[in-house]
């Protein structure tokens, strides 16, 4: 080798040839950036701007925002808002916290049975709570006495109602930060003669610090932008995603619409911040080599801890069990005979069964497209060479949506997409838009549950079939889907369920031919058909009970069937 | 090193830095067609990421990588020829032993009934023919590493990388696939280097031997040349153990320990100058000496360490400038002698086996 060719190869940097699958990588990865752009930032930056427009669509600065603070009407229900949202997360925070350490630390019997009660909300719609506490404490309420002449439409049926359908939410995330932790740590502490009290107080707490404070922010953030309940059983009391909902459908101001979305968006964006930061700190808590622990049998902390779970699951029953009667009984309070007359939807306005199987449609739709979107996201993500830039940025994007309301979020889709100078403007009032905007809703979740079943599998995996010649979509299909299938499995019946039951962003865009069944509910409750809701919150329920089923028994099948090759 | 035109693989002047980090600087290397080659060196050491830049998996900074005559500097892997395997397997769990085998074939589009064979073949050279249809986590350790051996080695690759294949075994499984490993690698005359930071692995398997330290090369030679000749204190400390006691060469080939002087090969490092002398403890000889006139030294035992095959003797007077050297006696000198601490012996220190360094 001759001087010269040194000293070139000292210099010159190397660059490297990318190959042409990189290539194919690479559009991949910017396609899926074009989606979460048009499916999530765009809109939110048209929004935006939005506010700062009067209706012609002048820059006005900040007169809407002026206008906003200097009308009490308005500018009261962030003290409304705030108020629901904080005592809803004392109170569910404190039955979380002792439903998930009853669940994870103690020998209370029937545990199985309490872990499914806790999760039956999220199989129903969070305007079910709110119709059921109409039957419960309304004014024809069978135990309206209980609330000694204050009225259930106002703030109290809104915490109310909020704590039934954000308790798993809670009980989800504590569980979780009540299972990781160190058996040695309280055997330490028992050699060292800690009471229970002290015990309790110098190891528990502290090792579940994170997970407390994580799940009081998603509560207090669910609870704060939340719009079925304080819609069905709100009342007079007004709060913020209500308003956004009056300025737009009610008023067609859709500025101040605008002003009130973004004041909803950044307490939640702050949140949602704040958590993502806690969550990082509560994975450096748990060590490698941490003893699980098991507990043992305590007679008198087992039965209290019984009782108030017993009490807690009590509550949840009731309010399904409410809404499961009243659905039936054919003239309440007056005639408490049973039929299933308030099932047939055509007779009511609010899209009959059509809504019905059009939800379901939505569901399926959003589960089976928005399951393959985010899992092929995380994972050029997570498993991507080169364009480290890039895809930070796409993780970046991804994570927003978690920190967008509902409400906001079909609101923007309104400003964007209902622009007839847009490309996508075809999409306004279809189908499409209710699944995109479910996809853009609930992207987060998925993407997180995607990116950790992907870190969990070799890095080398992608280098050796390199090395093998295989291109990446062939490993990705042979080997990281079928490895994967367990979290892409969950993602799907997480969109799926979310796509069912919600309301926020989806009362926005639904059109005559897109009814949703979970806007019926809220269009029947509006009004006054209370029965026929209760009727199609329920049949939503069914539904969302039934797929539940069906996932978990694919699931056992799936696991059955890959043991050979699963266990470690 | 010789650098002739029958290098397979060669390395020129190959830095990589991440920042302000330099993980490789200016490596040159070749590689002979067939020969088993190690990269031995402390953890962080960059001898995993000078294999992943011959990968291609990540790519050097600057620097040029040649392969049978065709420049791979800037080549993605899949235009790269290789097979490798690595310390975690990275077999595909939920494919069978004979599907991992075959992944690359059907890469290259063979007809199934060639790759069938090939699979075959394969599974035949690592002894797992029954095993074919079993998956990944079905099967032990050193078995699951030998699939992966087959995987990489099935397409008929020109260079065999190996990342550390062996640290994830268990000590026993470990020798036994040292020598498989070897075996196989002569029978089918593929280049190969290997990452490892066992200096016993490397000393048994490789032909040569590159020490690594602080992304620089500190030798390269064959096993008993890396041993007895190490180039540097680094290598001489890394690899086996050694004695070392300061001195001062006084004439050529001859050199001063305290009140000590010891004969010994200087090679041309100057008279006056401060020096390193370095011995290793199965080098200094208690038996079968009585011919010997000088390299002798009267030492007491201090300390004596059993090490089952041997004992390792702490050995200290008062003229070596050091507190004590440590000396390797055999099971059968010490019960011969009845050797025990306190006794005082002399000792041979053999010229040919006295290494100088420049002090460091």
């Amino acid at each position: 080798m001759t001087s010269l060719s040194t000293d070139s190869a000292r210099s010159h940097r190397v660059k490297p040839k990318v190959a042409r699958e990189d290539w194919v990588m690479r559009g991949c990865l910017a396609l899926l950036a074009v989606f979460l752009l048009v499916a999530i930032l765009l809109p939110l930056y048209t929004m935006m701007s939005k506010s700062f427009e009067d209706s012609d669509g002048t820059f006005v600065g900040l007169a809407n925002y002026a206008l906003y603070f200097k009308t009490p009407a308005l500018s009261y229900s962030i003290v409304n808002s705030v108020q629901v949202a904080v005592i809803a997360t004392g109170i569910v925070l404190l039955a979380g916290f002792l439903y998930a350490y009853a669940l994870t630390r103690t020998c209370m019997p029937f545990k199985k049975i309490f872990r499914v009660i806790a999760f039956v909300p999220l199989l129903t719609p969070s305007l079910l709570g709110g119709i059921s506490l109409v039957y419960w404490f309304g004014k024809q309420g069978v135990a309206r006495d209980l609330l000694m002449g204050e009225s259930i439409y106002g703030p109290i049926g809104i915490v109310l109602g909020s704590c039934y359908w954000v308790f798993p939410h809670a009980v989800i995330i504590l569980i979780a930060a009540l299972s990781i932790t160190d058996a040695r740590l309280y055997e330490a502490a028992e050699s060292l003669k800690a009471g229970l009290l002290r015990t309790f107080l110098t190891v528990t707490l502290p090792g579940a610090k994170y997970g407390v404070i994580s799940a009081g922010f998603v509560i207090f953030t669910l609870v704060f932008t939340d719009f079925g309940v304080p819609k069905v059983i709100g009342g007079n009391y007004d709060v913020l995603a209500t308003d956004i909902y009056k300025q737009v459908v009610g008023q067609q101001n859709f500025e101040m619409g605008a002003v009130v979305s973004v004041v909803l968006l950044i307490p939640a964006a702050l949140a949602f911040s704040v958590d993502r930061l806690v969550q990082r700190k509560q994975v450096a808590l748990l060590s490698a080599r941490a003893v699980p622990l098991v507990p043992k049998p305590n007679p008198t902390v087992d039965l209290a801890m019984l009782a108030v779970c017993t009490a807690i699951a009590a509550c949840i029953v009731a309010m399904l069990g409410m809404a499961f009667y009243a659905s039936l009984v054919k003239f309440w309070p007056y005639d408490l005979s049973l039929s299933f007359k308030h099932y047939q939807f055509d007779r009511v306005d609010g899209g009959g069964w059509q809504a019905y199987f059009n939800s379901i449609r939505m569901a399926l739709y959003t589960g089976v497209a928005g399951t393959a979107i985010i899992f092929f996201g995380a994972y050029l993500v997570e498993k991507g060479r080169g364009l480290r830039i890039g895809r930070s940025v796409f993780q970046l994007l991804a994570m927003i949506p978690l920190a967008v309301p509902g409400m906001v979020l079909g609101l923007a889709y309104i400003f964007f997409f209902n622009n007839p100078i847009n490309p996508f403007n075809f999409l306004y009032g279809t189908m499409a838009i209710l699944v995109l905007s479910c996809i853009a809703h609930f992207y987060t979740v998925g993407h997180l549950t995607a990116s950790t079943a992907l870190k969990q599998l070799d890095p080398e995996f992608e280098a050796v079939s390199q090395s093998l010649k295989a291109p990446f979509y062939r490993t990705f299909a042979r080997v990281t889907v079928p490895v994967c299938m367990p979290a892409l499995l969950d993602i799907s019946i997480y969109l799926f369920l979310n796509a069912m039951t919600t309301v926020s962003a989806v009362v926005f865009l639904y059109s005559a031919d897109t009814s949703l069944a979970s806007v019926a509910v809220l269009n029947m409750d509006d009004a006054g058909d209370v029965a026929p809701a209760a009727a199609m919150a329920m049949m939503i329920a069914y539904t969302c009970f039934a797929v539940r089923l069906l996932h978990a028994g694919i699931s056992g099948w799936l696991t059955r069937s890959t043991q050979a090759w699963r266990k470690r | 090193m010789s650098v002739d035109g029958s290098a397979y693989l060669s390395i020129s002047n190959l830095s990589k830095s991440f920042g302000d980090f330099t993980a490789l600087s200016d490596i040159s290397l070749e590689v002979v067609e067939g020969e088993f080659l190690c990269f031995l060196g402390p953890s962080g050491c960059g001898k995993t990421t000078l294999l992943r830049a011959i990968a291609g998996l990540d790519l050097q900074s600057t620097g040029c990588v040649a392969q049978a005559g065709r420049d791979i500097s800037a080549l993605p892997p899949s235009e790269r020829d290789f097979g490798i395997v690595f310390q975690s397997y990275a077999l595909f769990p939920n494919l069978t032993v004979e599907q991992n085998v075959a992944y690359g074939l059907q890469s290259l589009r063979q007809p199934k009934a060639a790759v069938a064979a090939r699979v075959c073949e394969m599974l035949e050279l690592v002894s797992l023919t029954d095993q074919g249809d079993k998956f990944p986590a079905q099967l032990s350790g050193g078995q699951q590493q030998r699939v992966a051996l087959a995987r990489a080695m099935a397409t008929s690759p020109g260079l065999l990388l190996l990342d550390e294949p062996l640290s994830a075994l268990d000590a026993q499984v470990r020798v036994h696939l040292r020598s498989e490993i070897k075996a196989i690698q002569r029978k089918l005359g593929v280049t190969t280097i290997m990452v490892t930071h066992d200096q016993e692995e490397a000393l048994t398997m490789a032909d040569r031997i590159v020490v690594m330290n602080q992304g620089t090369i500190e030798q390269i030679g064959t096993p008993s040349e890396i041993y007895q000749r190490p180039a540097s204190v680094f290598v001489a400390n890394f690899i086996g153990t050694m004695n070392f006691m300061p001195g001062e060469v006084i004439e050529k080939d001859r050199v001063r320990l305290g009140d000590v002087v010891l004969t010994c090969r200087t090679n041309g490092h100057a008279a006056g100058r401060p020096v390193m002398v370095a011995i290793r403890p199965e080098d200094l000889n208690a038996q079968d000496i009585a011919g010997e006139t000088e390299n002798l030294i009267e030492l007491t035992i201090r300390d004596m360490e059993f090490l089952g095959s041997f004992y390792r003797a702490r050995l200290s007077g008062s003229d070596i400038a050091v507190d004590a050297v440590e000396a390797d006696f055999s099971m059968n000198l010490v019960r011969r002698k009845n050797l025990t601490i306190g006794d005082r012996l002399p000792v041979f220190l053999p010229p040919d086996h006295i290494l100088i360094y420049d002090e460091a």
